[in-house]
Order: structure tokens, then C-alpha cells, then sequence
């Protein structure tokens, strides 16, 4: 069967105003909308595109984490991924550990495909699809923003700092997404209902052969230093005239 | 001694200036000797340029004739190899290093730190999350082998050396893969600077209201020397190429002077910017989020103020 893996992370929501605590041990996450990751979103939508164009069979989508997670799972059946695979576990996962997680689900599915949204907008890696491709000793074709399936191989179009740069890679491969690859589906109410008869498996890291391990420890949280208070000026004769003062014109 | 191994990035003649911020990282760890690894089709131009950076101790160099493309599947296992005895590995945090660095750290199962905009010890690091919304400073274990990525906004680039270093050939790799291949890059060339290394840039979001009408700021950027970016709305919107967004997600930038016209300021955008030295912000709503970060504020019509700003800098 023609799999697609799609993973999901479990981020405070894009429009969450984060605050450090006071005490700088981390950001406030009590009582704050979660959501799904915004890139991971578009990955689970880019996967049923290709499943609907019938080039897939099956849309896996997998997170790792607390029980919580299950609520972003759940929301991916609801959006049409077929079936969910929950590693749970409470401990720090540090990208290398999600790729590790990441890869032995690759290899027991059997996936045509893994894609993974480019970064989380929490930690702001952007490590993992690109370490499962090495683990996995698979192509990758990162920040995609068009891709076609054209039998073994994905011609991938990729946001690059040059512009757009296009790939050819063999299957099975990964891709992580940028933004403009596309645009999400909206869940409709009677998924929601059906996406609670889906299969929703769990797991834990030692079944899939992985210990987490935690090199890298937080040892202090801080706001960003903010910059001071400028000046107004009323038209653009004051405008260049401040500009020349500060002899950037 | 921290010996730190970082990766050139080049196109295949000229150094990318992103590379001197990185040994600028580097130099700012303590007792640091810093080699510099140049993979290329045809090394010896880039390596040369790399060897008079100041701090540099050694470049090597690996020549092969696939390197005349940077695909992260083909250079992250010569540079695993190369890394071997090395306590740090450091990219930029370019599409080129977020592609690659991640592969490298993977094949050498270290841990990578994104976007590192200071080092306070060879093993404590500060780095942005949350699009820059707050600061964590992270302590890797002992012992580990650290890749990183160098967030370029945050280092000047390290100065010309006064004597060259020596330049080393590294044996080639004996296979690649072959099941990555390289189709096309179209890139919209243009006798502007480049936006992430640019002194002045010029910036516009939806107010623009069309590509059309970007063209205004093309014209008011042309007269600057500056290069011209947007913010995602205005790219999402089709009035500006991809390649040109500033933000969380697209380019991390530090001009000396940014100036914003019709972008209202969405977090996203200022972690962008925060490194610019001079914010300048022009928008017709005066509660626009990004006066609020800008030195200079204006509160008026673009489309009346860019002619007048274009009239008034040539005169």
C-alpha cells in the first residue's frame, strides 16, 4: 500500500501573544489555545492533494508527546488523514529523537513519503525532516512550495534564498513544507464526528526501539530586549531631514 | 580547544558573506582554532577568499564535480566525514545551512542549535523561539559534539585577515548518492543588492494594494541602493515574489536602514527586523503595531509620501 507519513505537533496556536515567566523558567502555556503546526497543517493537507489524485493510498499522520496530543490527532482524522499513530511519552524531545521516532514509523509503514511541516513555530528548529531524510538515508527536499508525483520520484519546487529552486528525488522520500505550498482545508462538523470512529493507535518510544535522550537543557528563558521608543515626524520633508541627520542618506 | 569546523557557503566562485559571520561566531568562543570546509566543483577561488578571513586557521578543501550544485544529501556525508574530531560544526542560517546543517548532525547524532545569536562558552548558547518572542539560553551536555546554525543578523562579518591561511585538499568522496538531482533554480536576477546582506532595504506590505504599484518602491529603492522586500501579507497576496518575505519564516535581516511602507507590523514581521539599526515606518493607521518598534514614524499616505521621498533624496 502506498503510504504517506504526515507529522503533527502540538504548538500553542499562531495567534497566542507569548509571554516568558516571570521567573524566565520558560513561556506561560497554562490556559492557552493549542493548536495544530501551522506547517504541519499544510503538509496533512499537501498529503490528501496526493491521495485524492489517487498517487496515495493511505495518509498516516503521527505525533509525539503527552496524551494531549491526541487532540491535534484527532483533528488531522478530522481533516481526512486515515488513521493516527500517537508516541507517547512525557519526556523532552529533542528534534533527533523525533527523526529517530520518526524513522522507524517510516520504515515499519513502508512510506512512499514523509512530510513534515519545515519548523514548529515554538522551538523554531527546523531540524527534523531533514534528520529523518539522513536517518532514513532517503532525498530531501525541503521548504517546498509545489510538488508533483510523477510515478518513483517527487519533482519538488523549493523556497530558496536565490528563489525558487526545483529537485528530482526518489522515492521514498521526505519534504518539508513552506508556507505558501498551500492552503488548508477547513474541518467541517460531520468529519469531526467521523473522525471519532478512526483508528487511533499508541504507542511508546521503547516500542519503536528509541530512548529520548536530552542534550540540550533550557537553563534560562528571557523576553527580547526591546527597542527604544523612536521619534514622529509630521511629513516627508521632516522625515529626510532626520534621515540626513543620522547621515543615513 | 574548541576546534569548530564550519561550512562555506559559496556559488561556486564568490564566498557568500553569511561564511564570515559564522567564523564572527566562532571567534567568540574561547580558545577557538577555526577551519573552514570549501566543497565546490572547483574549490580554489572560494577557498582563497576564505583564507584571508580573519581567524581562520586552515581551509580545506573537497572537490567534486557534483559539489558544483549545494544538494544537502551530497555534501552532509563528506562533511560528517571531514567533521571527525571537531567539537563544533556551524553553518549560516540560510536556506543553505537550515537545509544541510540538520542532515550533517544527524548522520553524526549531535544535536543541532538553530539560529545561535550568541555564544556565552563554547557549550551555553542563546538562541530566538516563539518567532523571536522570547530568548532561551541552552547548555548542551558535556562532551557532545555541537552543530549549530549562525543566525547571521546577529554578527558582523569577521574582518580581512593580514596574512592568508594555509588551504588544505581534502580526499574526494568515493560515492554519493544519486537519488537527489538538481532540475533548474530560476532566480529574479536583478542589479539590486541582495536582500539579506543589503545596507538599506525598502519595504512594502498589503497597502500596496498590487504588483503594480510595488513598483514604486523598485523605483524609491533604486535611488537608495537598497533592496526591496515585503511582508507575508503582500506575498501571499501575489504583489511580490517568495523570495522577498521578511519574517519568522522567510528572511532574518539587519540593514542599517529598514524602511516599511503599509506593513502593519505583525509579530512575525518585526522578528525580522529587530536587527536593523534604523526602523523607519510609514502607515496611515498611526496605531499600526510597528510604530511602536520603529525609530522614525510617519503617519500619512504611501502612495503621496514615496514620490515625495523619491523627489526629495535626489535633490
Amino acid at each position: 500500500m502506498k503510504r504517506i507519513l504526515v507529522s503533527i505537533k502540538r504548538v500553542v496556536d499562531y495567534n497566542v501573544r507569548i509571554r516568558v515567566k516571570p521567573d524566565g523558567s520558560g513561556v506561560i502555556t497554562d490556559g492557552v489555545k493549542m493548536s495544530i503546526n501551522p506547517f504541519d497543517e499544510i503538509a496533512l493537507e499537501e498529503a490528501l492533494r496526493i491521495k485524492e489524485r489517487g498517487l496515495a493510498e493511505e495518509v498516516i499522520a503521527v505525533s509525539i508527546g503527552p496524551a494531549d496530543c491526541q487532540q491535534q490527532l484527532r483533528t488531522a482524522l478530522a481533516m481526512g488523514a486515515d488513521r493516527a499513530v500517537h508516541v507517547q511519552t512525557d519526556a523532552v524531545i529533542e528534534p533527533l529523537t523525533a527523526a529517530q521516532l520518526l524513522k522507524a514509523l517510516a520504515e515499519r509503514e513502508g512510506a512512499m513519503l514523509a512530510i513534515l511541516g519545515k519548523q514548529a513555530i515554538d522551538d523554531d528548529c527546523n531540524q527534523t525532516g531533514q534528520m529523518l531524510a539522513a536517518l532514513w538515508d532517503r532525498p530531501q527536499a525541503t521548504f517546498a512550495s509545489k510538488v508533483e508525483i510523477d510515478g518513483a520520484i517527487a519533482r519538488v519546487t523549493r523556497e530558496v534564498d536565490a528563489g525558487l529552486e526545483t529537485l528530482e528525488v526518489d522515492l521514498p522520500a521526505v519534504i518539508t513544507t513552506d508556507l505558501r505550498l498551500n492552503e488548508p482545508r477547513y474541518v467541517k462538523l460531520p468529519d469531526i464526528m467521523k473522525a471519532k470512529k478512526k483508528p487511533l493507535e499508541t504507542l511508546d518510544p521503547a516500542t519503536l526501539g528509541v530512548t529520548p535522550q536530552e542534550t540540550i537543557k533550557a537553563v534560562q528563558y528571557e523576553p527580547p530586549a526591546a527597542r527604544s521608543k523612536g521619534v514622529m515626524v509630521k511629513d516627508t520633508q521632516e522625515l529626510v531631514a532626520a534621515l540626513r541627520g543620522k547621515g543615513l542618506i | 580547544m574548541n576546534k569548530i569546523l564550519i561550512v562555506a557557503e559559496h556559488d561556486g566562485s564568490k564566498l557568500n558573506p553569511a561564511t564570515a559571520k559564522c567564523v564572527a561566531c566562532a571567534q567568540s568562543i574561547a580558545d577557538a582554532e577555526i577551519t573552514v570546509a570549501v566543497l565546490a566543483a572547483d574549490p580554489a577561488a572560494v577557498a582563497t577568499q576564505a583564507a584571508q578571513i580573519d581567524g581562520v586557521s586552515r581551509v580545506v578543501t573537497v572537490s567534486h564535480a557534483a559539489y558544483a550544485r549545494a544538494l544537502a544529501a551530497e555534501l552532509a556525508p563528506t562533511v560528517a566525514a571531514l567533521a571527525t574530531g571537531y567539537s563544533h560544526i556551524f553553518g549560516p542560517s540560510t536556506t543553505f545551512g537550515k537545509d544541510l546543517m540538520p542532515r550533517i548532525a544527524a548522520l553524526l547524532g549531535a544535536p543541532q542549535l538553530s539560529d545561535v545569536m550568541r555564544a556565552l562558552s563554547a557549550s551555553r548558547f542563546q538562541r530566538p523561539i516563539y518567532a523571536g518572542n522570547a530568548i532561551v539560553t541552552v547548555e548542551v551536555e558535556a562532551g557532545r559534539q555541537i552543530v549549530a546554525t549562525v543566525r547571521v543578523a546577529s554578527f558582523q562579518p569577521a574582518a580581512a585577515a593580514s596574512s592568508a591561511a594555509p588551504i588544505e585538499a581534502a580526499a574526494a568522496p568515493a560515492a554519493l548518492p544519486t537519488h537527489t538531482r538538481f532540475v533548474s533554480v530560476s532566480a529574479a536576477r536583478s542589479d539590486r543588492p541582495d536582500l539579506q546582506t543589503a545596507a538599506r532595504v525598502v519595504s512594502g506590505g498589503r497597502a500596496l494594494g498590487s504588483a503594480e504599484n510595488f513598483q514604486i518602491l523598485y523605483a524609491l529603492a533604486d535611488k537608495l541602493g537598497a533592496a526591496v522586500g515585503a511582508s507575508r501579507a503582500a506575498v501571499d497576496a501575489g504583489y511580490a515574489a517568495n523570495d522577498m518575505q521578511v519574517g519568522q519564516t522567510g528572511k532574518i535581516i539587519a540593514p542599517e536602514l529598514y524602511l516599511a511602507f503599509g506593513i502593519s507590523g505583525a509579530i512575525q514581521h518585526l522578528t525580522g527586523i529587530k536587527d536593523a539599526r534604523t526602523i523607519v515606518a510609514i502607515n496611515k493607521d498611526a496605531e499600526a503595531p510597528i510604530f511602536e518598534v520603529a525609530d522614525i514614524g510617519l503617519v500619512g499616505d504611501l502612495f503621496q509620501i514615496v514620490p515625495e521621498l523619491e523627489k526629495l533624496i535626489a535633490s
